[in-house]
């Protein structure tokens, strides 16, 4: 294969990656790496480097569009990107001492796991809850528009929301990929925060936190023009088409479709990892 | 607090402009390089299945520049992917400026730190 299909094989397999994972909000990141690896047998480095690009291309995109609805709370996303930006360089440290087929192993648990919580419904919590000490020191606390006005919230558990989100970033640095589905645990269910504001606010973070990766691996060589040029263009338009597309479409059977793809992907990557073909 | 949060909903916009113009700016050179890189490699053979690791000029922010200048496709590819890497570390750095001017000091120190990480993973990490 010469070099332009190749380049016009994979842009083409990241527009459906991007368009997807727009789709059904689950973000085109965790496709791509086993793409890359499994179809086009791509270096599982090369691969990250490439998908951390292109991670940061549709989290600003989409970020843009978010922080003019003032869903997104600034303060809260800072502060836990003291967690998720060193989390990521520990990620990405790691990345560089193991193997690729370990690396594939812990990708193929992590994709399981996001499709397991995609499935899965999720409940707003109902009544309003005190706040406590230390998210009111940090001002962590705010307002988000709904329907009948400016509604305020509380933030809980920070120690515990903290601490998952550094999780979250050693997997981003570690995997190449957004873990917006770690960060959006760690608002949602240890924090408490409202979903439209963890959403957005997770959405925001998730490019400063795939920057502070993206770094480390360009100046250790793993991010390839080659590959990373097909793979952001891709991602990026087919991100975009998605979220145009998104108010008219039936979500939840493609929902469930992508889901199926991820467990698919997931069970391969442990597979070649395992028998270290990768 | 209805002045602060007019100023955080007035400096939510200018981070959303600056994201959007760093993503345009960063996929439009990307597209360039892309153009010059198959123009020159179009017709050589890809294999990426064993990993080298680029070499030392596509690898640094000095390097990326000075290929560029040369119109080497690769390193005009780079240097789309690195004001792409360099789109949210603004957004932290004006962020840092937002804060101050709100006189809100915590905040401004918990910027610093991040903008402190991302510089370092950026240009310090060699």
């Amino acid at each position: 294969m010469n070099t332009i299909e190749f380049s016009a094989l994979i842009a083409l397999g990241s527009l459906l990656a991007g368009f997807l994972g727009a789709l059904t909000g689950l973000g085109g990141g965790v496709v791509v790496v086993p793409m890359l690896a499994l179809l086009f047998h791509v270096d599982i480095r090369y691969a990250i480097g490439a998908s951390l690009v292109s991670v940061i291309a549709t989290s600003s995109g989409a970020a843009a569009a978010y922080v003019r609805e003032g869903y997104s709370n600034i303060r809260i996303g800072m502060f836990l990107e003291t967690a998720t930006t060193v989390g990521a360089i520990a990620g990405a440290a790691i990345a560089l001492h193991v193997s690729g087929n370990a690396i594939a192993i812990v990708f193929g648990l992590v994709l399981l796991y996001s499709a397991f919580l995609s499935s899965r419904n999720r409940v707003e919590h109902g009544e309003h809850m005190p706040a406590t000490k230390l998210a009111t020191t940090l001002r962590l606390n705010g307002t988000y528009p709904t329907d009948g006005g400016m509604q305020s919230y509380n933030v809980r558990g920070v120690p515990s929301g903290y601490g998952l989100m550094f999780g979250a970033g050693v997997l981003s640095g570690l995997l190449g990929i957004g873990s917006g589905a770690v960060k959006v645990l760690a608002m949602d269910q240890a924090m408490k925060i409202p979903f439209k504001v963890s959403t957005t606010t997770s959405n925001f973070m998730i490019g400063v936190t795939a920057a502070a990766s993206a770094g480390l691996y360009l100046n250790r060589g793993y991010i390839s023009p080659g590959i990373a040029m097909p793979v952001m263009l891709g991602v990026l338009a087919g991100s975009l088409i998605g979220a145009r597309v998104l108010v008219k479409a039936r979500v939840k059977v493609l929902r469930y479709v992508f889901a199926a793809v991820i467990v698919v992907l997931g069970f391969e990557m442990i597979f070649n990892g395992a028998t270290g073909r990768l | 607090m209805s002045t602060r949060s007019w100023n955080d909903l007035r400096i939510e916009v200018i981070i959303g402009a600056l994201l959007r113009t760093g993503v345009i700016l960063a996929a439009v050179v990307v597209l360039i390089g892309a153009v010059v890189y198959l123009a020159h490699h179009g017709h050589e053979v890809a294999n990426y299945s064993t990993f080298h690791g680029e070499p030392e000029a596509l690898r640094s922010v000095t390097g990326i520049v000075q290929g560029a200048l040369h119109m080497s496709g690769r390193a005009i590819i780079q240097l789309g992917l690195l004001l792409l890497i360099a789109t949210p570390v603004a957004r932290v750095a004006f962020s840092a400026v937002a804060f101050a001017i709100e006189r809100d000091y915590l905040y401004v120190w918990i910027t610093l730190f991040v903008l402190a990480v991302l510089l370092y993973s950026l240009l310090g990490s060699h």
